[in-house]
């Protein structure tokens, strides 16, 4: 058979020779390919070692960052302003509960979640990892939080969540010198890059959007820590490796007295107005009050559209910082500057005697400047004229002296720029001049535009901020301070009070002519506001007439009426021999400044100077 | 038992082959305690591993008890009965993972291409040894019909892994046949020219981005090229010594994927470092060279072949699974032999261990 005789043909010896030589070649190929292989992995293992050891921590740690908690706000006496509360929230981790319809059904039996609420937390679990927990619902009461820990053994997987949140303890009462914190937003993002911040930020979700807030932010963030976690590739952390604490903000004591802040609040009453109180020794401010205020809080855990909406568009304009904002005439409380200038630059003496027939004409000129006083006061000196307020006497003053002259006097009293108080929200207000007439208006500077500043009208404005301080400087007899909120941050172990900003003093010709001014001041308040106080004290009160109001409101025909009438000012002072505080009252349309201002000034000495004497301050 | 200490051939008798067992049972020790990590230390998972390797050993012992001659007079038959399977799959297969490989015998589920894995190299030996060696190109033609159909049939399926195993056994025996160095060249050369063919025409879109991916896995690293650049994290961050066993993040954090079968290499490579990785290689180029040695000192022609190209298989395998997953080759799927958790490759591979036992401890009954 042709098979078999094939296989006759085979030569076994050759063949398995054959076979070896084959097998022996294969085997080398063998070899090399496994020595391939090894080369490769001492590629990766060696050579490449440290790549992909990098690589592998990368995938498996995941660093989380820690928010630091915020500083706390105090004022001088160390009376607590604004804390961080702890907010409870109740969460659920999805793969610790089984039967989620029935447990969320269960719990509202508890804490009232609505069938909305629970619809909607059951929707957003589709698109949420079962293990990490889910918010179900926001900000529970104390009440609510016992009585879910009372029950949490019924329910597994779900748990009560704290965190801290910013608290305003006196709520609407600081608002406007505090500020508040808010959630950070694209801005915020976008500022806190730029400056390099962002990283510090992490794990934050609020900053201060406002006030002292804003202002000190970076005293009062502190820096985050982090936990390094060792995750799988779902992401869920098997354990943590390293944990480093953050760095807690600092808390800052302020120079407000919480009780003189409290008083200006009530004395405001909800009015339109602000008081600013000045400790004249170092430019604290005692008292930052503007009227009406809302509650910080609100915006703290986010306001609603509708309610911020309302905030907006009141007529009544609360969101305004009106103590460094709101820009009024000063009216008749500048006048004692004013006779202050005439004075010192000699275009007066306090022998000068005017005759005031109730009204001042320019030489030549037909037009009457009216005085407040219809029929006039009569014989003036300088003494008189700031007691009585004499209009005719500063229009008379103010002529012989020019526009600029006053401008260039006014300007270290920080009239027309902005005091450099440690709050952003400020205004610098206008102190006129043919300059800036020129540069504003584009327009030449006429006589009767200085008559008015004279008596601290026409285009003069100024904040109650810049009232108080340049009253301040006054009673300090040219003492000057930039006025600040802050007076110390909190260390680990002691209060390290922040250096006082001392500005050059303004020296006169003549430093009796200080004392003038302030006699003349102490006179009118003893004269009647003061005529029994136990303390001495100087005033000087202002009624300015209203064209507009002091921001670019709408004009409302509603309002129109009250808009016009006119704003009351005060500025305050005591004691007299050494000033311990200043006040500046700015009440808007509420008429006469005497009448209306002077009692807000008045009662707020006799709340920090009566307290004082039973309770003294070091 | 005193009587077996000092019967040099009572593995003979057994028909078992000592040092390729030992380099056997020393994988699979290795591999359970790779099994053991990988999968998390799950318990459950090693013990069916070890009752698919306690199956393995006795389908390999039994094996072994056969003589190759049955195998050799069987080959043919079995080998058709596998193609007719393979074309059973492709008409009435299920759809698995998207490919089409598995009979539904109604008991059980069933992979002709793990029957054909075993069948084709035997039919291929038996066909060249009929013929006196080296072959001549008239049977090289036949030697090629019989190796294209289950290829082919295979590929189409598709598994690229098998296919590949499958074609390179019987490459193997063609090779070992002592096919002229000419033929060799021509054929080479002719699947370097093939190449272009088999990419535009032949392969399916995913296996394209296998290749793809392998080149630049980074180009993709969440979808395609996951799977190459963790293991290749894993295994670089292993360095020298390795994290430790039980201690790789990489596979303990389950950040590789398939870690407990197609890339337990990788876990290797993580838990014990460049020295356990190399101590593998080591073991397997044991047992090659153990495959190897059997092949050269069997009798006939057939034997010499079939042991030969098992030996070389096994080797296939080994290569082109640590190459995928250092990700020196694209991703197939083979497992690394032996030691990854998993059942029908165990079992083909010890299957061809039984025959390579069978041929040694057989030598002197086929001879005489």
């Amino acid at each position: 058979m042709p098979p078999r005789k094939r296989i006759t043909m085979h030569d076994h010896a050759a063949e398995a020779s054959l076979f070896k030589r084959r097998a022996l070649f294969t085997f080398a190929c063998v070899v090399i390919l496994l020595s391939i292989l090894l080369a490769n992995l001492y590629h990766l293992q060696i050579i490449s070692y440290k790549d992909y050891a990098t690589r592998s921590n990368d995938n498996r740690i995941r660093v989380v960052p820690v928010a630091p908690s915020r500083g706390l706000i105090y004022d001088r006496h160390g009376k607590l302003l604004a804390e961080n509360r702890p907010f409870f929230s109740l969460e659920l981790i999805p793969e610790k509960v089984k039967d989620i319809p029935k447990i969320l059904k269960e719990l509202s039996q508890i804490i009232p979640i609505t069938a909305d609420e629970q619809q909607d937390f059951i929707a957003s679990l589709k698109h949420h990892r079962r293990f990490k927990p889910l918010t179900l619902k926001n900000r529970l009461t104390e009440e609510q939080v016992a009585l879910f820990s009372v029950n949490q053994h019924k329910f597994p997987g779900v748990a009560v969540v704290a965190g801290l949140k910013r608290h305003y303890l006196y709520n609407g009462l600081i608002t406007h010198a505090l500020g508040y914190v808010g959630r950070i937003n694209d801005r915020d993002q976008a500022r806190l890059r730029r400056s390099e911040q962002w990283k510090n930020y992490a794990a934050t979700k609020d900053i201060g959007k406002l006030g002292i807030e804003k202002f000190y932010e970076s005293l009062l963030h502190g820096k985050p820590g982090h936990l390094e976690e060792e995750v799988n590739n779902r992401g869920r952390t098997i354990r943590t490796l390293k944990s480093v604490a953050p760095q807690p903000g600092q808390d800052i004591y302020l120079t407000l007295d919480l009780d003189l802040q409290r008083k200006a609040m009530e004395l405001l009453n909800g009015r339109r107005g602000s008081v600013v109180a000045i400790d004249p020794r170092d430019g604290g401010i005692l008292a930052l009050a503007s009227s009406p205020t809302y509650d910080p809080n609100l915006f703290v855990h986010g306001i609603s559209s509708k309610a911020y909406n309302k905030l907006l568009n009141s007529k009544s304009r609360p969101l305004i910082n009106r103590a460094t904002q709101g820009q009024y005439a000063p009216a008749s409380t500048v006048k004692p500057h004013l006779a202050l200038l005439g004075l010192d630059e000699k275009i007066i003496t306090t022998k000068t005697r005017i005759w005031d027939p109730g009204f001042w004409q320019i030489p030549g000129v037909a037009r009457k400047y009216r005085d407040w006083k219809r029929w006039g006061h009569g014989w003036v000196d300088v003494r008189d004229a700031l007691i009585h307020s004499c209009d005719t006497f500063f229009y008379d003053l103010a002529y012989n002296t020019g526009v600029n002259k006053i401008a260039q006097f006014m300007e270290p009293f920080g009239f027309g720029k902005r005091t450099g108080i440690d709050i952003f929200e400020e205004s610098a207000g206008i102190m006129p001049s043919k300059d800036w007439k020129r540069l504003r208006y584009n327009q030449p500077w006429y006589i009767g535009d200085t008559i008015s500043v004279g008596i601290g009208q026409g285009y003069w404005t100024t904040t109650p901020l810049q009232l108080a301080n340049a009253a301040a400087i006054l009673a300090n007899k040219g003492r000057r301070f930039t006025p600040h909120l802050l007076k110390s941050i909190k260390n680990s172990t002691s209060k390290i009070d922040t250096p006082i900003d001392e500005l050059a003093p303004i020296e006169l010709n003549d430093p009796q002519n200080w004392n003038i001014v302030n006699e003349a001041m102490r006179d009118t308040a003893h004269k009647k506001r003061f005529k029994d106080s136990p303390y001495t004290a100087a005033m000087k009160t202002g009624t300015a007439q209203v064209i507009s109001v002091a921001q670019n409101t709408r004009y409302d025909a509603d309002a129109i009426a009250e808009h016009f009438r006119d704003n009351a000012l005060t500025i305050a002072y005591a004691p007299f021999e050494n000033p311990r505080i200043v006040v500046a009252v700015v009440l808007e349309n509420a008429g006469w400044g005497g009448a209306n201002a002077g009692p807000v000034a008045k009662a707020l000495l006799d709340e920090y100077m009566l307290r004082d004497t039973l309770e003294p301050l070091q | 038992m005193s009587s077996q200490n000092h019967d040099p051939n009572i593995w003979q008798r057994l028909h078992l082959d000592l040092p390729l067992l030992l380099g056997i049972l020393s994988l699979m020790l290795f591999g359970l305690f790779v099994i053991y990590s990988a999968g998390g230390e799950d318990l459950a998972l090693l013990e069916r591993q070890l009752v698919r390797m306690g199956l393995s050993l006795a389908i390999m012992f039994i094996v072994a008890q056969i003589n190759p001659e049955v195998f050799r007079r069987w080959a043919f038959p079995i080998y058709l009965a596998g193609i007719a399977l393979l074309l059973g799959v492709h008409f009435f297969g299920e759809i698995n993972k998207g490919a089409q490989r598995w009979l539904n015998l109604g008991f059980m589920e069933f992979q002709p291409s793990e029957l054909i894995k075993l069948a084709f190299p035997i039919t291929m030996a038996w066909y060249i040894s009929k013929y006196p060696l080296p072959p001549k190109k008239r049977y090289l033609a036949g030697a090629g019909v019989l190796l294209l159909i289950p290829t082919l049939l295979i590929a189409k399926q598709p598994d690229l892994g098998t296919s590949i195993l499958v074609a390179a056994s019987g490459i193997f025996v063609l090779f070992l046949s002592g096919m002229s160095w000419a033929i060799v060249g021509t054929f080479v050369g002719g699947i370097l020219a093939m190449l272009p063919v088999l990419w535009f025409f032949l392969m399916h879109d995913y296996q394209k981005t296998r290749v793809l991916t392998l080149l630049d896995p980074e180009k993709d690293p969440l979808g395609a090229g996951y799977h190459i650049i963790q293991s290749k994290i894993a295994i670089g961050s292993g360095g020298p010594w390795g994290k430790g066993w039980l201690d790789g993040t990489q596979s303990q954090l389950e950040f590789l994927p398939e870690r407990h079968t197609d890339f337990i290499f990788a876990v290797i490579g993580e838990e014990f470092g460049l020295i356990g990785s190399a101590l593998l290689l080591i073991m397997y180029l044991f047992v090659i060279g153990r495959g190897l040695v059997i092949a050269s000192q069997a009798q006939t022609s057939f034997a010499r072949l079939l042991a030969g190209s098992i030996t070389l298989t096994f080797f296939v395998y080994i290569f082109v699974n640590i190459g995928m997953v250092s990700g020196l080759l694209p991703v197939v799927g083979v497992p690394l032999p032996l030691i990854s958790y998993g059942g029908t490759s165990m079992l083909t591979l010890m299957t061809g261990f039984g025959i390579l036992m069978s041929i040694h401890t057989h030598r002197r009954f086929v001879d005489r």
